[in-house]
């Protein structure tokens, strides 16, 4: 007998053709729904791109910072009274092996004013602090004008603002005068910020002899900033307390500033879920409206598809050629969505001046939430078309 | 052995749901290189007898052979392929795809046969030259006059050289002068040795075939003529 005709299969490429035939004919309706994909697309993509670049600037900012820097605070005592450092803490703790600088600040009992007409309660919540003179060095922060304090100045009522006091202050050049306990001491330095320390952005820094001989400061340090090995930064850690006060080692606090940037940068990832929910949610109806769109599709081409089975193409053609088109139009969405995403991302970096990061994995994610959505949206249409009858199909008028 | 029928129905009978008896024991035969009319008024059947030999429709009982295959024995992928290798089809609504060339509609004629695109292209552009349209390969269907756009049809039917054409109303939508110009294509084909059934209500054309199959309520009435002559003169809208 005859050989029995076996259907031919549809090359990659004629499936594509195919597929973009039916798109190419209703460019409003395919632009409308995947629009809907595009925007959930752009949603996660800028999400997940912004919330990186946040992470990787702060990243940058810790890398530049150092993560080697120890603080080191009296606590309290037993009794719950605020305790002292020994006045030679500082010294005590640059006696330790790895620690390559230290430096002490101590709080002072005065206020920094303007002039002595405004009233001592404003303080404007600037602090005063008696610093030494390797403070700036510890803290590797650099002034903006004039001069940090030295061994001559140390000794004069002279006094460096950090950069919040000197804004709060409305203090912009050196040479000015400010009053300060009850005396006048002239600015002649101001400091850059400091985001490791913002304490001290927020102080007016004199010498430590200055403090004592005109404010009448007991010389005890409040705070030490030590920076040591950043491998060895643990084990100093551990001896700081014994170290700065051997007698009461549990009146004093040892922290790592440069945690909280950490905590911080850990933080900038988590809190985007709920945004990232919301763009799942635009996701999903985006997936609804190619649903629909293809519905509509196959219903409006039943004759075509009528043709197409005349024409010889098996039920498995017909729902490949559906099942194309859907994925197109998802894939199109997706495209533009990343794109739209990856812009938004960069446009906000830039303005924050941040490094633009639009992660990889961000963008293969939404390519497979695109095809996964695409393929979802486009099944039932196309099963609903590889189930018309042929004579059906091409009965409707 | 005998050269096996291009068409063969053998006490065919058709009955859709709600007991509608479309065809009540139709036999027919067609042999290779006939020109036939199937003809009949309208719920005679003969629609349903389009289906049967199209292979667009299984029969209730009987049998239905189509190019030595009996559609019986055939799953609906095999009837696919069938479809797509022995026979074309030309509708009366033409069934082009809009804002694609004529070039196009008639190669995506081709798309289920395997031939690559380069080739289905060659193979349009010869058919379209074959129903005289060899200039209007770029056009559009909205670009072309009503008998062009049927010639289109007919030249995307016939570009895979199928055994048979099969022609619903070829004429229905046409003016008579559009009309004319799609028989003679149909005309040249039979020439050419190309089998073509017509179905058809239209007396005139129904004449104008060498072979005519009456049909009236789901059976054969008449069967006159011989196939494998020539058709008639080309008198409606004649103005050649």
């Amino acid at each position: 007998m005859t050989r029995r005709p076996a259907p031919a299969r549809l090359s990659p490429s004629d499936v594509l053709r195919v597929g973009a035939a039916g798109l190419r004919t209703r460019p409003t309706r395919v632009i409308l729904s995947a629009l809907g994909i595009a925007i959930g697309i752009a949603t996660m993509i800028a999400v997940i791109g912004i919330s990186s670049s946040s992470r990787e600037e702060l990243l940058r900012q810790l890398d530049r910072l150092g993560t080697n820097m120890l603080t080191v605070s009296a606590g309290q005592t037993l009794f719950g009274e605020e305790a002292k450092l020994p006045v030679d803490a500082a010294a005590m703790v640059r006696r330790v092996g790895p620690v390559r600088t230290a430096a002490a600040t101590g709080s002072v009992e005065a206020t920094v004013r303007r002039t002595d007409q405004i009233p001592e309660a404003v303080t404007g919540g600037i602090s005063v602090q008696a610093a030494t003179v390797d403070l700036l060095t510890t803290l590797e922060g650099r002034v903006v004008k004039g001069t940090w304090l030295n061994a001559a100045t140390e000794q004069r009522p002279a006094v460096v603002l950090g950069s919040k006091a000197a804004e709060r202050l409305g203090i912009t050049r050196t040479g000015v005068q400010v009053w300060m306990g009850d005396r006048w001491f002239t600015v002649i330095g101001i400091l850059g910020p400091m985001p490791l320390a913002p304490e001290i952005e927020r102080s007016a820094l004199i010498g430590f002899p200055a403090a004592e001989k005109h404010l009448g400061f007991d010389g005890h340090p409040t705070t030490i900033y030590e920076r040591s090995a950043e491998e060895s930064v643990e084990a100093v850690r551990a001896v700081l307390p014994r170290t700065v006060n051997p007698e009461n080692p549990e009146e004093v606090n040892v922290s790592r500033p440069s945690d909280a940037l950490a905590a911080r940068a850990a933080a900038a990832g988590a809190f985007t879920n709920l945004l990232l929910g919301l763009g799942g949610v635009a996701l999903l109806v985006g997936g609804v409206g190619v649903a629909n769109t293809m519905v509509i599709s196959v219903l409006e081409r039943r004759k075509e598809i009528g043709l197409r089975r005349s024409l010889g193409a098996t039920r498995g053609q017909v729902r490949v050629q559906f099942l194309a088109e859907s994925l197109l139009l998802s894939a199109l969405g997706g495209i533009a969505g990343s794109v739209l995403g990856a812009l938004a991302t960069i446009g906000y970096a830039l303005s924050r001046d941040w490094p633009p990061v639009v992660p990889p994995w961000a963008i293969g994610g939404a390519i497979g939430a695109t095809l996964l959505v695409g393929t979802v949206a486009g099944l039932y249409p196309a099963m609903r078309a590889a189930r018309l009858s042929p004579t059906v199909a091409l009965a409707t008028t | 052995m005998t050269e096996p029928y291009v068409v063969e129905l053998r006490d065919v009978t058709k009955v859709y749901a709600g007991n509608v008896q479309a065809l009540r024991g139709v036999d027919l035969a067609v042999g290779g290189g006939e020109l036939l009319a199937i003809v009949g008024p309208s719920g005679s059947g003969k629609s349903t007898m389009l289906h049967m030999i199209g292979t667009l429709d299984r029969p209730t009982s009987g049998t239905v052979r189509i190019a030595g295959h009996d559609v019986a024995d055939l799953s609906d992928r095999e009837l696919s392929a069938l479809r797509a290798h022995h026979l074309g089809f030309v509708f009366q609504r033409f069934h082009l795809a809009p804002g694609m060339t004529a070039l196009d509609n008639v190669a995506d004629g081709l798309l289920y046969t395997g031939i690559p695109l380069r080739a289905r292209r060659e193979r349009a552009a010869a058919a379209l030259e074959r129903v005289r349209l060899g200039h209007r390969l770029g056009h559009r269907p909205e670009q072309l006059s009503g008998g062009e756009q049927q010639r289109v049809a007919v030249a995307r039917a016939v570009a895979g050289d199928p055994p048979l054409l099969l022609a619903d109303e070829p004429t229905g939508n046409l003016d008579s002068a559009a009309g004319a110009e799609v028989l003679r294509v149909l005309r040249d084909l039979h020439a050419a040795g190309t089998t073509i059934a017509v179905i058809t209500h239209d007396m005139e054309i129904a004449g104008w075939c060498p072979r005519q199959v009456r049909v009236r309520d789901g059976r054969i009435v008449a069967d006159e003529g011989s196939g494998r002559r020539a058709p008639a003169e080309i008198t409606i809208g004649a103005r050649e």
